[in-house]
């Protein structure tokens, strides 16, 4: 056998080996990596999450704990529906095309039902959570206030469907998570699809 | 050896030394389980939650893991969780250590592991092994765990028996609603479902294993080439 | 791209030359004898599995909980919840078990080839270390899954060093920092097994590695390469460790692997040897289990522990032997006497001590595991039987012999009749 012949059997032979062994080394990797997933235990504690809206009163703001944040559902009146679509030229992103919300929450009043809002309250800017201003509120948050929250950590608004007013440093509306009406008074925060 | 032992387990002499199995020396029946066998294994699981978990949990055992028995996410929530648990939630049973302690003198232990630690043939026999005993506190006593705190709780099932340890005779004292085999099914596929719920992972574990084998195989023909290659050289 | 290879090489090499001349120094011009054998895998594969251990042990300990009320419940969750967590446990526990096995080969290819003869003393000395060091890695994590069995073997091991005298009561509190094992026992093991003596065993091997390297590899005839050179001064019968002995490591590396896998995939148990049946029970302070053993490769020093009768009701004299059967270890160079190495040229005294030495380990490993009334009771009563088990007897006679193979190697190594080493490696 020449010089040569051999030379290019062994670097097969390595390549081959390489090949083999670094795909045998990929595999070996995947437990350790896969173990960074979350758990059974914190899918678990992570899964959805029930409210009861039914007892509602109008206007009331309930919160709710899901993954760990505080998810908001309002129970919105006539006026505060009203109020959004007065203060649509105010807003950054008025039409939500940028924000995130499921397909099924991306219409003007950012809902399944307009009555019920529900939406994270977590402020898109630095993850401080808003409070709720009505419209009582105008002598701290100006004349124009037509209600809405309020984040007291670096000043942003938000209308009553979590859309972030002009000159904040929030730069997308509130997201909303996915939800669905388990029955006509409740609603399943995190999950929606039925049946799972 | 025995002062030995004695010596360095001074400390806990003075500590009610409970049954722990003492074994007894009863010869263990085989359990004729197959982990592939769902229908078995949720045969077992009813039986579980249905008896067992009066007493008993599985804490470290997911109820939305008994999917992978063949069972769906509805199925789960309707027919075996009594509680307000979710399916997320681990098997853990109501009453606590405390309680058990002051019932049965000692905390009924969890079994989430107890297929692993007592293995399936001892669960097979013990589980066909209680008898009447008007010495104990419970009534009842076993065959293969004597004086065992724990009153036999599929009597409905398996009706009375009377045992004579100095013998080794069995005699039915009352019938229950399952003949013989019956129970014996039951008791397997009880037997089944602990020791699947001791290790859920093994029928996978294996079916990795293969894979892993056969990698290996592969890798190693061509690492042997090259060796081979190399060691040409060395006269 | 092999241009652009060699000038990134270059580049580094002109800056850091040390690397490269280290990689020159102990493997691409590390001239190993040719002739290694089967028994000259288990070195490379100890390093091997000490890398498995270190990288599953490092991920374990991302989701495992040092706290006895919480440790039983996070290897469960371990071994249901984490993804992939049982594959990194079994890895790991089985990887305890595979480095004894590795090790105990290793060792025992020194014994057959003499391999701690002078020069190589300290290369032996390191590894004694290395052993003991292991021994304590092993000791430590097997509490840490806070089973029944963890529990009650660190009962045992700790309430030993409370048998010796005047200190000893005052040393087994302040090891355990409680008055039985406990919370802070566990928090303290934790720490001596993920950090303390990993480091130690790092430093260790890499002593061990430098001090072969400098003297040179024995091989299966015991003869010394370096005396019939080429004229490049390269050992005649040596050969480059890289590629030579790389590839052929590599090779041995995937059948050793292919063993793991079997045992971790078909059997992580190994019949209770590996993960012990009653070390799923959680510990329990309160019930000791019927019958306590250790794993499996503590098992030879524990009959030797067992056997040893007490003196004066103090159990210390057994502690001292198995103690000082470690111990001894360390003196092996000094005992053997014998003109060469090899046990291919030795005579039938070694040969035959060697045997009966395997032999006693072998039983004295397996009595370990069983309890004093595995092979019955004599049926006899005399003054001397201070026990009637027989297996305490064996015990015995093995403890007196494991000793015997090493303080008479000085007279039997020196008058065997040896056979005329060869010039070259056969």
């Amino acid at each position: 056998m020449s010089e040569a012949k051999m030379d290019k059997t062994r670097r097969n032979l390595i390549a081959a080996t390489a090949a083999v062994g670094a795909a045998a080394g990929a595999g070996a990797a995947i437990p350790f990596v896969w173990s960074w997933w979350p758990s059974e235990r914190a899918k678990a504690a992570g899964a959805p999450v029930e409210v009861d809206v039914s007892r509602m009163e109008p206007g009331e703001l309930k919160i709710v704990e899901w993954r760990g944040k505080p998810v908001w559902v309002v129970r919105r009146t006539k006026e505060m529906l009203d109020s959004l679509k007065a203060v649509t030229a105010g807003l950054t992103d008025p039409t939500s095309s940028a924000s995130a919300q499921p397909e099924y929450a991306k219409n003007e009043t950012r809902a399944l039902k307009p009555e019920y809002m529900v939406m994270e309250g977590v402020c898109t800017h630095l993850g401080c959570s808003p409070q709720m201003k009505g419209v009582d509120a105008r002598a701290e948050m100006g004349a124009d206030w037509a209600g809405g929250f309020y984040c007291a950590c670096h000043g942003s608004r938000f209308d009553y469907a979590g859309r972030v007013f002009k000159g904040a440093p929030a730069p997308l509306n509130l997201p909303v998570p996915p939800h669905i009406y388990v029955s006509e008074g409740t609603i399943l925060i995190g999950e929606d699809k039925k049946g799972a | 050896m025995k002062r030995l032992l004695r010596f360095l387990l001074l400390p806990l002499l003075f500590a009610p030394l409970l049954a722990w199995g003492a074994g007894g020396g009863y010869r263990l029946d085989r359990a004729p389980i197959d982990p592939n066998d769902l229908v078995s294994l949720q045969s077992g699981a009813r039986t579980f939650v249905n008896y067992c978990m009066n007493c008993h949990g599985a804490q470290y055992m997911r109820y939305n893991r008994l999917t992978e028995i063949g069972l769906t996410e509805a199925q789960i929530r309707d027919n075996f969780i009594f509680t307000g648990d979710k399916v997320g939630d681990t098997m853990k049973v109501a009453m606590t250590a405390k309680d058990g302690k002051a019932w049965f003198g000692v905390p009924p232990p969890d079994l989430s592991v107890i297929g692993r630690s007592r293995g399936a043939d001892w669960l097979y026999t013990y589980m066909r092994t209680f008898y009447r005993d008007p010495k104990t506190a419970t009534g009842w006593n076993n065959a293969a765990f004597p004086n065992v705190a724990m009153p036999h709780a599929l009597w409905t099932l398996q009706g009375e028996r009377g045992y004579d340890p100095a013998k080794g005779e069995w005699k039915q004292l009352t019938a229950g609603s399952l003949s013989p085999v019956q129970y014996d099914a039951l008791s397997r596929d009880l037997v089944n479902f602990l020791v699947y719920v001791g290790e859920p992972v093994a029928g996978k574990r294996k079916s990795i294993g293969i894979i892993v084998l056969f990698v290996l195989g592969i890798l190693f023909i061509f690492a042997y080439a090259l060796k081979k290659e190399y060691w040409k050289d060395v006269k | 791209m092999n241009r652009l290879l060699t000038a990134a090489w270059d580049w580094f090499d002109a800056r850091m030359p040390t690397v490269g001349e280290e990689w020159r120094k102990h493997a691409s011009e590390y001239y190993a004898p040719k002739n290694f054998n089967f028994w000259y895998y288990f070195g490379a594969l100890s390093i091997l599995v000490l890398v498995i251990q270190i990288v599953s042990g490092i991920f374990l300990t991302m989701h495992y909980k040092p706290d006895a009320g919480l440790a039983f419940g996070s290897v469960e969750y371990i071994m249901r919840d984490v993804p992939g967590g049982w594959l990194i446990r079994y890895i790991h526990s089985t990887g305890a078990s595979a480095f004894f096995a590795v090790v105990y080969l290793h060792m025992f290819r020194a014994m057959l080839y003499g391999s701690y003869q002078q020069p190589r003393e300290l290369v032996w000395i390191f590894g004694v270390l290395i052993y003991l060091t292991l021994m304590g890695e092993a000791f430590f994590g097997y509490l840490l899954p806070w089973g029944q069995m963890s529990y009650w073997g660190a009962q045992v091991i700790v309430n030993l060093f409370g048998t010796i005298p005047f200190i000893g009561p005052d040393l087994a509190i302040w090891i355990r920092g409680d008055y039985v094992v406990g919370d802070a026992t566990l928090n303290r093991f934790f720490a001596l097994h993920v950090i303390a003596l990993p480091l130690a065993l790092l430093g260790l091997i890499a002593a061990h590695i430098l001090a072969l390297h400098d003297v040179g590899s024995n091989n299966p005839d015991g003869i010394d390469i370096k005396k019939k050179k080429d004229a490049n001064g390269h050992p005649l019968d040596g050969v480059p460790f890289h590629p030579y002995y790389t590839v052929k490591d590599i090779a041995g590396a995937v059948v050793f692997l292919a063993v793991f896998c079997a045992i971790l995939f078909f059997a992580p148990e190994m019949g209770g040897y590996f993960l012990e049946y009653n070390n799923f029970i959680p510990a329990d302070p309160l019930k000791t289990p019927e019958h306590i053993a250790p794993v499996w490769y503590f098992t030879p020093y524990y009959s030797i522990l067992r056997a040893v009768p007490p003196l004066f009701n103090s159990q210390f004299p057994g502690v001292m032997a198995m103690g000082l059967a470690t111990m001894i270890l360390f003196f092996l160079p000094w005992l053997d006497r014998s003109p060469v190495r090899s046990i291919r040229y030795r005579g039938v005294y070694y040969k035959s001590a060697l045997a009966t030495f395997v032999v006693v380990f072998l039983v004295l490993g397996y009595l370990g595991v069983k309890p004093t009334t595995v092979w019955g009771q004599f049926g006899f009563d005399a003054f001397f039987l201070d026990t009637k088990d027989i297996a305490t007897w064996v015990a015995r006679l093995c403890t007196i012999l494991y000793f015997a193979f090493f303080l008479l190697m000085p007279w039997y190594t020196a008058i065997d009749k040896c056979k005329p080493e060869p010039e070259r490696v056969t």
